[in-house]
């Protein structure tokens, strides 16, 4: 299935290949760096390139290209998938994914790539199971390791590959049992140029850190389980028993992982938090244009909304801006014309707004186009739909583990059209 | 390149692999000679005794290898460490001679001994590790013992081991292709292994050897399916593309029946769902046109594989889904494909490549299956950040899904896509407004419009973009459209894109008579610039001169011989050709050509109008989700999807004995392991003789379930409900008096009474009464709010009284949006029962004030008896404003009572919803009962399909609603009225001019008229000859703004301003028909 894989960096050198049949010539990314130059930008490189021997994928994460190389047939969804799948994993073990680290850590990520795949089929792609065969580097160890000249690779052989739950270590101990679960909701929004909402979903996950020892056997059930309307769970969720009983019942993986994943549906009514008022105005280049934001809080229930962030990319006529917020920080690049403002928190009582003037370049007509303006946000303890997580019971194992659970509320991808 | 230098130096080392270093190209000199150093020095770490240099000489190495350098010429130091203690050096040494055992064969082979050795170890892992080495070794003198290693470890104890023998077995075939006989002997052993860890391992060892055996499948197909839940991910997606293509070999097509609708999707679509519930014989000219086929019945494995696949639609992993939704797509009947688009939605939630993929095969699916994806139309709104190529995806989506409903939302949607900044994909949205408007003729005019005002746009690429398309608009209907031609043929003096000006001179050049004016000078000015145009316009131009000359030939005779002149000197020999060719048609010559006299027909016959397709058409004969249909184009080992057969192949083939299954005891072992954690799986796994008969069974044992307790729960139900009607009866009763105490005059009078078999707050119906009085129409709008709030107060207290006298069960108040229309509908019912004797009366006292009177839901002969009736009654709907209100009228004509009239599950267009009325439990012969079900229309006047269901029966029925009925009045004042107007221009303005009959020419006639036909309220207005009428449609809110300026001798103009365009040209329409009949 696949053959190879490429990493390549944004300036175009290709810094680690590793190939898992016959070796591919590295010219063959000639044909991506083609289709990189053609697409500008780094997002609009097209994820499939056909080469008349073989066929490129590729994702783009952390400023890098993965470029696996397949010859044959296969579902290019397969090979994208285990490609975020490395990205992932690298990440899972490094902390972060970028050039430097990947290159300090060759001979690790080297290992990973071998146990990931055999002769191009994904073998072990379960990070509990990798994380047995190969140790995640960490300070400690590294030390350890030069002082004694012991190594990264696991001594005892792993036996989670064989069990019946492949993504469970086997033998997990820990002196705190805790059970943490973050329900996270996302708004993704577009707002139109009057303020109504043209579309609005919640998009919702419940991340787990499980640190409980043995075998546990988890149950979690929620108190309204039918605004979930579309789910997607982590692979340890009995199916069958969320059909009949809604509820989550499942042996968790060791350690942080994506229990579910979650859509509710578009019949309720999405609360909008956040509104922005606007009014932005071009004039033609020979007098300033008008230019104002202000943000405020809508359907809050009660919360404070945080981390506010307004980000719009400016048409490319505009030369520069001089803005002053009521609060926050706000910056204005010229080369990008993106336009940032920290907001920070929002104070009901006292509305952070934007104002100031925008002059266009000289000689530059009056642009047609509104910008369109991004948000971020964040509401902590509240999950926006109201969804509530009932109880959490532990089966097989005697002790009492500490469990925890977090509500957010965040801003997906949200916008208001100007 | 980067690429290139390393790939030279990679090829200096590959080129001799018995070579020492310095067989090196020269040329790589300062690189050489440190690595000549460096190498040795690894060699000498390598040699030593000391564990801990020897891992950092091979993590240079292999650090080496990473960075694509070339280090096969430590292979002989390298190769001595293979059977080094350190686990970590084996590793690595491992790593290194995967990667150039190939390149140094005979000293690979020094290795092979130690991986023998571990393939006897004790330790199961180590025998798997063993084996994965030696397998990837590819030294073709190896592959007799590769062969033996690999049967012995297909009948190994250790399941891990097993999977290790499948992953090895493509390894091998790879290398020779002679062993595929012997190798499948032993993919049939493991095809036949029952533990999930191997399943997916040996069907992708299947697909690459022998996808062809699909008789090696048979015995093991209910088993994959049961396991196939419990398989890790990546077997998932390899073992259902196999089971699709399996599927395809061996049953019959689920769609055959409807193959005939096949050519209208939509309908096809929800015709399908009918076809289910009725059986085939419904389709009764389908199946008479088909050769006496037997009817379908779906092959019990076949919906095995349906059902065993469908919660893989839950998973987490994107490649996943996608097999499951092709899987579907390919093999499930019509009316089951709806369930994939959920899960595919949420996909575009991922990653921007996979949005990528699942956005292509979407658009494949939307053109077959439009119906599907209808709901989400909003999932594929497209957001400024997406990166472009999502964009043109997305829209290439929505133009799919664009239908005669939701086009308005969709061009909306379009209008605000043109003024992006992404130019690339602002010249896609108009491609994308040309293709709606040839698909959906409704609003061409609308897009027209829309274009040509894009024609004055500042930037060079949309203006152009827009002439092309509306060239290709103006071909389908060009007589009407003589001003636009005029307007283009003035940008000539302003666009400079090539192909713009070449589109514009052949749209005048083809409509030349429309423009007789025009045409000739457009000649002239190109005449004069001839010599500077792109070649696409000289030949134009060469065409415009020709047309021109056919049919204008006194204006422009010298004109054209000098076009042709300066062609004929032309650089291009095209256009000299082109000129030559033209010359000899159009100007007679001495030798009287005979093509000549025909010259006309040549150059101005009728052409056809084109066709703006989706490129996606069609790519649904590629396998969905493959690569060769992403890249529409087929990959090497691309299997084809096959044909369903004709007749279905013998389905014994599947069975297994069960012995055999019982016997083995590995299964056991198996079961016992995993019983605590799969225990609910475990039943779907057990054993597949169950397969047969479990699914019709469990169906069977389901519905008669289901129907038992339903009938139980209804009957008991029906008792409560008898009481509580006593009481409920006593209640309104007095209730009724009190209404009566503040009736005023005898017409209010009737309005109450209709309110009583209507709903609870009704000043739809007093709106409706005011259009049939039009005399009274301002003065009584004050009345009307007043009459409305009263009549409001009074039901909520008659609920409130009601709900403390009945004690109504808890069920009720579950429901969150009805209760109140529960409570007033059921009364309602039981007030006509009360004062109404003669049920006859009903329609008597509404169809004069409704617009469009009684409809017929359901004949009473089509009904055994049970006739049916619907009035839309204009009230607003309580449970919810966006609903339309409909009254429904059921009379029992038959001998017997019809007991448990319900709308069964409708099968509803996307958007639209239903809110059903409560149940009624029994009409009994010849008595006629009222409820009130409001309908959610989503301002489209698509029909609302539901069934009508009594216990014994059901009844398709539908309500489609005429434009007017989708809105409600709104009241304001003219200033107001003329500042939402001044809003409302451009794409959203519709006029039409039309002359009123004499009949037709007083106020109170004209108002009448067209408070009947639409439910809008008239807004006072200072001249006497213009009338305005405001309302809002009830999904959306949007406005609807109607004037009508009529002016002496019966010439007037209609006009209506609405954003939702589709409303309003529909309503312009059925205004015009209202006042001029």
């Amino acid at each position: 299935m696949i053959h190879s894989l490429f990493l390549i960096n944004s300036s175009g050198d290709i810094f680690l290949e590793k190939h898992w049949k016959s070796v591919v010539s590295r010219s063959v990314c000639d044909y991506f760096f083609e289709a990189q130059e053609r697409a500008t930008e780094a997002e609009n490189v097209p994820p499939v390139i056909p080469t008349p021997h073989h066929y490129l994928l590729s994702v783009y994460r952390h400023k890098i290209f993965f470029v696996a190389v397949i010859q044959t047939e296969v579902p290019p969804l397969f090979v994208i998938e285990f490609l975020h799948r490395v990205v992932d994993t690298f990440q899972d073990y490094f902390g972060v994914c970028s050039e430097p680290v990947i290159k300090d850590n060759v001979v690790v990520v080297y290992e990973v790539l071998e146990e990931m795949l055999d002769n191009g089929f994904p073998l072990a792609t379960e990070s509990n199971i990798l994380k047995e065969l190969i140790k995640p580097p960490t300070i400690l160890r590294t030390v350890v390791n030069t002082i004694t000249g012991s190594t990264n690779v696991g001594d005892q052989l792993p036996t989670g590959q064989l069990s019946v739950v492949p993504w469970r270590r086997t033998g997990v101990k820990y002196t705190n049992n805790e059970a943490y679960f973050d329900v996270v909701e996302e708004i993704d929004a577009i707002i139109d140029k009057s303020g109504s909402t043209v579309t609005a979903e919640i998009q919702g996950v419940i991340d787990a850190c499980v640190k409980l020892t043995g075998m546990p056997d988890l149950t979690l059930s929620f108190m309204n389980p039918r605004l979930l309307d579309d789910v997607s769970f982590h692979p340890c969720v009995r199916f069958k028993r969320w059909e009949s009983e809604r509820i989550l019942s499942f042996i968790p993986p060791d350690g942080n992982f994506r229990l579910l994943s979650y859509h509710v549906s578009a019949q309720n009514l999405v609360a909008i938090p956040v509104y922005v008022k606007h009014s932005i105005n071009f004039r033609d280049s020979s007098s300033l244009g008008r230019f104002e934001i202000t943000v405020g809080p809508k359907q809050t229930m009660g919360k404070t909304i945080e981390g506010v962030i307004v980000t719009s990319q400016m048409p490319k006529g505009v030369l520069n801006m001089s803005l002053t917020p009521s609060q926050g920080t706000h910056t204005f690049d010229p080369v990008t014309k993106m336009l940032s403002w920290d907001v920070g928190k929002i104070n009901p009582q006292k509305l952070p707004s934007l104002k100031g003037t925008t002059s266009l370049q000289a000689g530059a007509s009056k642009p047609d186009e509104n910008p369109t303006i991004n948000l971020q946000f964040k509401i902590q303890q509240l999950a926006i739909s109201g969804l509530k997580v009932n109880r959490l019971d532990m089966y097989g194992e005697k002790y009492k583990p500490f469990k925890g659970i977090k509500y957010m509320t965040k801003a997906g991808k949200f916008q208001v059209r100007t | 390149m980067s690429g290139a230098p390393a790939y030279s130096e990679d090829k200096g080392g590959s080129a001799g692999p018995g070579e020492p270093e310095y067989g090196h190209d020269p040329a790589s000199g300062g690189i050489f000679s440190s690595d000549y150093k460096r190498h040795d020095d690894l060699k000498e770490m390598l040699d030593t005794n000391k564990d801990s240099l020897k891992l950092e000489a091979m993590k240079r190495i292999v650090a080496m290898i990473a960075r694509g350098k070339n280090a096969s010429d430590l292979f002989p130091a390298v190769v001595k460490n293979v059977a080094c203690k350190n686990i970590e050096v084996k590793k690595l040494v491992y790593v290194y001679l995967v990667r150039y055992a190939e390149e140094q064969q005979d000293l690979a082979l020094l290795s092979i001994s130690t991986f023998q050795r571990g393939l006897k170890d004790p330790n199961q892992l180590i025998r798997a590790s063993a084996l994965r080495v030696l397998s990837s070794i590819r030294v073709p003198i190896i592959v007799p013992i590769m062969m033996l290693a690999i049967k012995e470890a297909a009948s190994d104890m250790s399941p891990y081991v097993r999977k290790t023998a499948a992953h090895a077995i493509p390894k091998l075939y790879s290398l020779d292709s002679d062993q595929k006989d012997q190798l499948i002997e032993v993919i049939e052993k493991l095809l036949a292994d029952k533990t999930t860890l191997v399943a997916g391992s040996v069907v992708m060892a299947f697909e690459e050897v022998c996808p062809e055996r699909i008789d090696l499948i048979h015995k093991n197909y209910r088993k994959l399916c049961n396991l196939l839940i419990d398989v890790e991910e990546w077997g998932q997606v390899v073992i259902i593309s196999m089971l699709t293509r399996y599927a395809r070999t061996q049953f019959l097509s689920p769609t055959q029946n409807e193959s005939l609708l096949e050519e209208n999707p939509e309908k096809a679509f929800y015709g399908s769902e009918e076809d289910e519930a009725k059986g085939p014989g419904s389709e009764e000219a389908a199946a008479a046109a088909l050769p006496a086929r037997k009817p379908y019945v779906m092959d019990p494995d076949h919906r095995l594989l349906l059902r065993n696949t469908k919660p893989l639609l839950q998973s987490r992993s994107a490649a996943v889904v996608m097999a499951v939704a092709q899987l579907y797509f390919h093999l499930a009947p019509k009316a089951e494909v709806g369930v994939i688009a959920k899960a595919l939605v949420r996909l575009l939630r991922s990653h921007s490549e996979v949005q990528y993929v699942v956005l292509q095969n979407v658009a494949t699916m939307s053109i077959k299956r439009r119906g599907m994806f209808e709901p989400y139309l909003k999932s594929f709104y497209i957001r400024s950040t997406d990166p472009t190529q999502i964009k043109i995806l997305k829209l290439e989506v929505l133009t799919n899904l664009a239908n005669e409903t939701n086009i308005p939302t969709v061009l909306r949607e379009f209008q605000t896509y043109i003024r992006s900044m992404d130019k690339d994909f602002v010249a896609a949205t108009i491609q994308a407004i040309g293709r709606c408007a040839t698909n959906i003729g409704r609003v061409r005019d609308t897009c027209l419009n829309g274009l040509v005002q894009l024609l004055s746009n500042r930037d060079e690429l949309v203006v152009a973009e827009s002439v092309v398309v509306i060239k290709k608009l103006l071909q389908m209907q060009p007589a009407q459209h003589g001003e636009i031609i005029k307007h283009l043929a003035k940008l000539t003096d302003n666009i400079q894109v090539p192909m713009a000006r070449a589109s514009i001179l052949w749209l005048i050049g083809e409509y030349c008579e429309h423009v007789p004016k025009i045409a000739p000078d457009v000649l002239r000015k190109m005449a004069k610039s001839f010599t500077a145009e792109e070649d696409i316009v000289k030949l134009q131009v060469i065409n415009l001169a020709a047309k021109l000359y056919l049919t204008n030939s006194k204006q422009t005779k010298l004109l054209t011989q000098y076009v042709l002149s300066l062609a004929k000197y032309d650089q291009n020999y095209d256009i000299r050709d082109r000129a030559r060719f033209t010359r000899q048609l159009i100007v007679p010559s001495e030798q009287g050509g005979a093509l000549s006299r025909h010259a006309k027909k040549l150059f101005l016959a009728p052409k056809p109008a084109p066709v703006l397709e989706s490129s996606f058409k069609d790519r649904d004969h590629f396998q969905l989700g493959s690569l060769s249909h992403l890249l529409n184009a087929k990959a090497t080992g691309y299997q084809e999807l096959p044909d369903w057969p004709e007749e279905a192949p013998d389905p014994s083939v599947r069975n297994v004995e069960v012995p055999e299954w019982t016997k083995c005891s590995n299964r056991e072992k198996r079961k016992e392991k995993e019983k605590p954690f799969y225990s609910d799986s475990e039943g779907e796994s057990g054993p597949t003789e169950s397969a047969d008969s479990e699914p019709e069974s469990e169906s069977e044992s389901d519905s008669k379930s289901s129907s038992e307790s339903g009938s139980g729960e209804s009957s008991s139900e029906s008792d409560n409900e008898d009481q509580d009607e006593d009481e409920e009866k006593g209640g309104s009763e007095s209730e009724q008096s009190e209404e009566e105490g503040k009736k005023k005059t005898k017409k209010r009078k009737k309005v109450p009474e209709g309110h009583r078999e209507g709903s609870s707050s009704d000043e739809g119906s007093d709106s409706s009464s005011s259009s049939s009085e039009s005399e009274m129409t301002s003065e009584s709008e004050e009345e009307q709010v007043e009459g409305a709030s009263w009549r409001k107060k009074t039901t909520q207290t008659s609920s409130h009284n009601l709900e403390q006298i009945m004690d109504f069960p808890t069920s009720l108040h579950v429901q969150p949006v009805s209760p109140p229309m529960i409570m007033s509908t059921s009364l309602a019912a039981d007030l006509e029962g009360l004062t109404l004797t003669d049920s006859s009366l009903v329609p008597s006292l509404l169809s004069p004030v409704s617009s469009i009177g009684r409809q017929e839901l359901l004949h009473r002969v089509a009904g055994e008896g049970l006739a049916v009736d619907y009035v839309f009654s204009r009230q607003p709907f309580s449970g919810d404003p966006h609903m339309v209100s409909v009254h429904i009228y059921f009379s029992n004509n038959s001998e017997t009572p019809i007991k448990g009239l319900h709308v069964g599950t409708p099968k509803l267009p996307a958007g639209i919803s239903i809110q059903e009325f409560p149940e009624i439990e029994s009409l009994a012969p010849g008595e006629s009962t009222t409820a009130v079900m409001g309908i959610n229309f989503c301002d489209s006047t698509q029909a609302a399909n539901f069934q009508l269901c009594t216990q014994t029966r059901q009844f398709y029925v539908s309500i489609q609603p005429p434009v007017g009925e989708l809105m409600a009045p709104v009241f304001m004042s003219e200033n107001e009225f003329k500042k939402e107007q001044g809003k409302l221009t451009g794409m959203n303005e519709i006029t039409e001019k039309l002359t009123l009959p004499d009949t037709c020419r007083n106020d109170h006639v004209v108002v009448q008229k067209v408070t009947t036909t639409a439910n809008l309220g008239r807004v006072p207005c200072g001249t006497s000859d213009e009338y305005r009428f405001a309302g809002r449609t009830l999904t959306s809110g949007s406005l609807v703004l109607l004037t009508l300026d009529a002016r002496p001798a019966g010439a007037a103009q209609l006009t209506v301003n609405s954003e939702k365009m589709v409303i309003g040209t529909m309503l312009v329409k059925d205004v015009i028909q209202a006042l001029t009949q």
